[in-house]
């Protein structure tokens, strides 16, 4: 799960798990849990709001961006007693401005299925009415193996096969290096080496594509490759044996 | 007089009775009917599919074909419910297939579906034809291959808003080519790719198909393909359009829409181009239902211009880009108008877009056959509520989401409860309502009062105190469903008056004030009902104070004891106190059984469950009065 934009407030079942990269690509603003008076004072405390309703959202009218804040104590005594609170503060708000919105789990009552059409469908839209060039990125996961932790590349940012295969060798260094012993420093120093290294019999860069299957990388033409490639993975020689063979059946299969 | 005809005689009669609720009604009148309509019973509708076992259901309709069944809560839809809850359908088709049942028809919403049954399914009943699923999930395309392979006769295999794991295309191959028999095939919520030479081969194959329904992934040029291959289309839902409108693809496109003449139903768009739209025009003036709730590419003018063009609509599903503006359109065009549905497109509540009263009350001035409404807004006003009232006094359905649940009215900064108790007034016909907006208990007070017909209510921030939940519970005799959120009632609300939940389907009540206590009291002394309880905190419930509030409750009625699929941390109570047999210490008069009977609604209910109930024992007797014949039931409890 992308990080950085939760929208869940209250440890709440299932929460909005549609959350993080949709909010993110429809250019929301970080969460701010502000419910109530207009205008944001950020004098804190009082805000319109029910009891119930308020256990579910943080009513601190925080303006930072914090993502995740405390939730509310449901035992609160503040809680009780608001109706005269409420009456209070209703008369206070400036009808002219509508309240900052606030994220409750389920609300709006929207079935989880519409929201995710919804967000790809805008994705999509902003991305064809756009001139055409793709403004989109692609990142997608690169493992290598034997290398301890995984990378991530945006295919968006290259335009052919090689120019790829220059990223990876980049990112991969070091971890070829111990492979070439006492030459290492070297090695690495030379690029064309690397490449031969990547392009030869010990690593083979595969990739997983929308259907699932994993591919060679190189057969279809660059564009094509963008769009249906969903992970990249750099295997051993040894165990790519077959592989090449496999993907041109199911290509045969499907069409 | 009736009893004396012959038991094929009253067979016959019984099968023009189709409606679900007039068949129980029928299985009531005496013991002989019972019998009849019993074995002559092919379509049954279980709304909550732990009420009842398949084990009874095949006991009491053996000769069955078609099988409705609902799993969730409706609250799961948003989130609410955790995914591991239940609704599996694995044991309902397992038990139909021991059995030997000849089922013809499976309907499911809100269930898991495991690829398993769906293959134990295509595999267990020859003549299976109709499989129906909305909202579903659990299922991936290699369940649906198994449908596609294995039914020889299918004729309906509908997807609606399932979650389905579709990265492989194949199962479209998987119609045999000896399949021919497809009426309506719907796969619009698959997000992968298909195989499009199969799926044009299947609908060359197929002269009776009436619905077809694409997903994203099919492009324009298979479409105009499809369409050329069949005209008689009935229903169609457009996957991917985008083409050059200048463009020979367009022309061809053009002609192969214009061939269509019988689609009234039009959906889809889900990847569009909108300067495309005029493409369709031609078939505009016959649609009587059109859903563009799935595609946001269409809006501003190119909206209002697709819609004037659809004089006839009766069904309308759109996003509120549509705006007031556009609403004003539809009001003055569609004058048949009876559903309309206005989604948010931003549904993460932002709300920039978003429609007003204004709309609202443009499309009930010029739309006065409306009776089905959901409408997702900016803001609301009781004076607007009020109008609407008076234009449409034929709302059957009025669900009203107002983006920030707590608005009051903005012009008067009053709450709501004027402008639906408007509604609730005028609109003696209503069966299910929505509510949102600032509340107070006067709302509810108003829908005890004059909401006789209303089955269904859905309830969020609102009310200030028990009493809101009281007047309901009193005054709404009809309330099948109850679902309750983030509202300030409690046990004595709750515990007022447990027998009503028998004469109900559910009631849900999350992050309310109910305790534990109250739940387990509720449990202890109503044998027939579940009552569930979901704690999200991580505590079991076992570790709760009795005082302490629960997350979320769910109690339904039941036949057949709590269930064994249920997660551990969400448990159901079935203590009873003392007897289950208990018995009365008189005999009531007959006055007082069917004045009990009309209460508890028994008639009334499409839900045979109640008819069920092993509560009761029917007797008839036959009394003559003048010059007819009058059958009169006697109740006894067990």
């Amino acid at each position: 799960m992308e990080v950085g934009l939760k929208m869940a407030l209250k440890g709440g079942g299932g929460g909005d798990h549609v959350g993080g990269c949709e909010k993110e690509k429809m250019g929301f603003e970080e969460t701010e849990l502000r419910l109530g008076l207009p205008g944001g004072g950020g004098e804190g405390g009082e805000v319109v709001r029910k009891r119930g309703f308020s256990e579910t959202v943080d009513l601190k009218l925080n303006l930072s961006s914090k993502p995740e804040n405390s939730g509310i104590d449901p035992n609160d005594e503040k809680l009780t007693g608001l109706n005269k609170e409420k009456n209070l503060l209703l008369s206070a708000i400036d009808p002219a401005k509508p309240p900052a919105k606030a994220q409750v789990v389920g609300w709006p009552p929207v079935r989880s299925f519409r929201k995710n059409m919804l967000a790809t469908a805008s994705q999509k839209s902003s991305s064809d009415e756009s001139s055409g060039a793709g403004e989109k990125v692609a990142f997608v996961k690169v493992s290598m193996d034997g290398a301890p932790y995984l990378r991530k590349v945006d295919l968006r940012m290259y335009t052919s096969y090689h120019q790829l295969s220059d990223a990876l060798a980049k990112m991969f260094s070091s971890f070829t290096i111990g492979n070439c012993g006492s030459q290492g420093v070297k090695d690495f120093m030379n690029e064309s080496k690397l490449m031969d290294l990547l392009n030869g019999s010990d690593y083979v860069p595969t990739y997983e594509d929308k259907d699932g299957d994993w591919m060679l990388v190189g057969d279809v033409p660059w564009e094509m490759f963008v769009e249906s490639c969903k992970r990249l993975r750099i295997m051993k020689g040894t165990e790519a044996i077959g592989l090449a063979p496999k993907a041109v059946e199911k290509c045969k299969k499907r069409s | 007089m009736m009893n004396y005809f012959p038991d094929e005689v009253l067979e016959h009669v019984f099968d023009f009775i189709t409606c679900h609720k007039d068949r129980n009604s029928v299985s009531l009148v005496c013991k002989s009917w019972h019998r009849i309509e019993r074995y002559s019973r092919r379509r049954v509708f279980i709304g909550n599919c732990y009420s009842i076992s398949p084990e009874r259901l095949i006991a009491r309709f053996p000769g069955v074909k078609s099988l409705t069944l609902k799993g969730k809560p409706h609250f799961a839809d948003f989130n609410l419910v955790p995914y591991d809850w239940g609704g599996f359908v694995y044991p309902w088709i397992k038990v139909l297939a021991e059995t030997g049942i000849g089922l013809e028809e499976l309907r499911l919403k809100r269930m898991v579906v495991s690829d398993e049954s769906l293959e134990l399914l295509s595999k267990s009943f020859v003549n299976f034809q109709s499989l129906v699923l909305v909202s579903c999930d659990g299922f991936s395309a290699d369940g649906l291959a198994a449908i596609a392979a294995n039914c020889r006769f299918l004729r309906e295999l509908d997807l609606q808003e399932n979650e389905v794991d579709d990265h492989r295309g194949h199962w479209l191959s998987c119609f045999p080519e000896s399949c021919t028999s497809l009426v309506s095939l719907n796969f619009a919520c698959l997000k992968g790719e298909v195989n499009l030479g199969a799926l044009e081969r299947l609908v060359s194959r197929s002269p009776n198909l009436k619905s077809l329904r694409l997903n994203r992934s099919v492009p324009l040029d298979t479409l105009q393909k499809l369409l050329m291959r069949a005209p008689q289309l009935v229903d169609l839902g457009i996957g991917s359009y985008v083409h050059d409108p200048l463009s020979e693809a367009s022309n061809k496109l053009k002609h192969a829409i214009q061939r269509c003449k019988s689609i009234m139903s039009l959906s889809g768009f889900l990847e569009v181009a909108p300067r495309c739209m005029s493409a369709i025009y031609p078939i505009c003036g016959n649609l009587t239902t059109l859903n563009l709730s799935y595609a946001p590419g269409i809006h501003g003018n190119k909206l209002t211009k697709l819609i004037q063009h659809c004089r006839k609509l009766q069904r309308l599903w759109i996003l509120d880009c549509i705006g007031d503006k556009g609403l004003g359109v539809v009001a003055s065009t569609c004058k048949e108008l009876q559903e309309l549905r206005v989604f948010p497109s931003d549904p993460f509540g932002a709300g920039n877009d978003a429609v007003t009263e204004e709309g609202l009350v443009l499309v009930s001035a010029g739309c006065p056959k409306l009776n089905s409404l959901l409408y997702f807004c900016q803001q609301m006003t009781n004076a607007a509520l009020i109008t609407v009232a008076k234009n449409c006094p034929n709302f059957i359905r009025f669900r009203l989401c107002i983006l920030d649940p707590v608005r009051p009215d903005p012009v008067t900064n009053q709450p709501l409860d004027e402008g639906f108790g408007a509604i609730v007034q005028s609109c003696k016909q209503l069966k299910r309502l929505s509510l949102s907006g600032l509340l107070t208990d006067q709302v509810f007070l108003y829908i005890g009062m004059y909401a006789e017909q209303l089955e269904m209510l859905s309830i969020a921030f609102a009310a200030d105190s028990d009493k809101g939940m009281l007047y309901v519970l009193n005054g709404c005799k009809k309330l099948r469903k109850l679902e309750i959120r983030d509202c300030p009632f409690g046990n004595a609300a709750l515990l007022e008056d447990v027998g009503k939940y028998e004469t109900m389907r559910s009631l849900w009540m999350s992050s309310c004030e109910v305790t534990l206590g109250g739940c387990k009291t509720v449990a202890e002394n109503m044998p027939s009902l579940n009552v569930e309880i979901i704690n999200e905190s991580g505590q079991t419930v076992f570790n709760l104070d009795e005082g302490q509030k629960v997350d979320k409750m769910y109690l339904y009625r039941t036949l057949v004891g709590h269930r064994k699929d249920a997660p551990e941390s969400n448990q159901t109570y079935l203590k009873c106190r003392g007897d289950l047999t208990r018995s009365d210490h008189h005999e009531p008069s007959l006055n007082d059984m069917i004045k009990d009977m009309k209460l508890k609604n028994i008639s009334g209910d499409d839900d045979f469950i109640i008819s069920e109930s092993n509560n009761f024992k029917l007797q008839s007797q036959l009394f003559e009065k003048e010059e007819a014949e009058i059958m009169i039931l006697k109740w006894k409890r067990l």
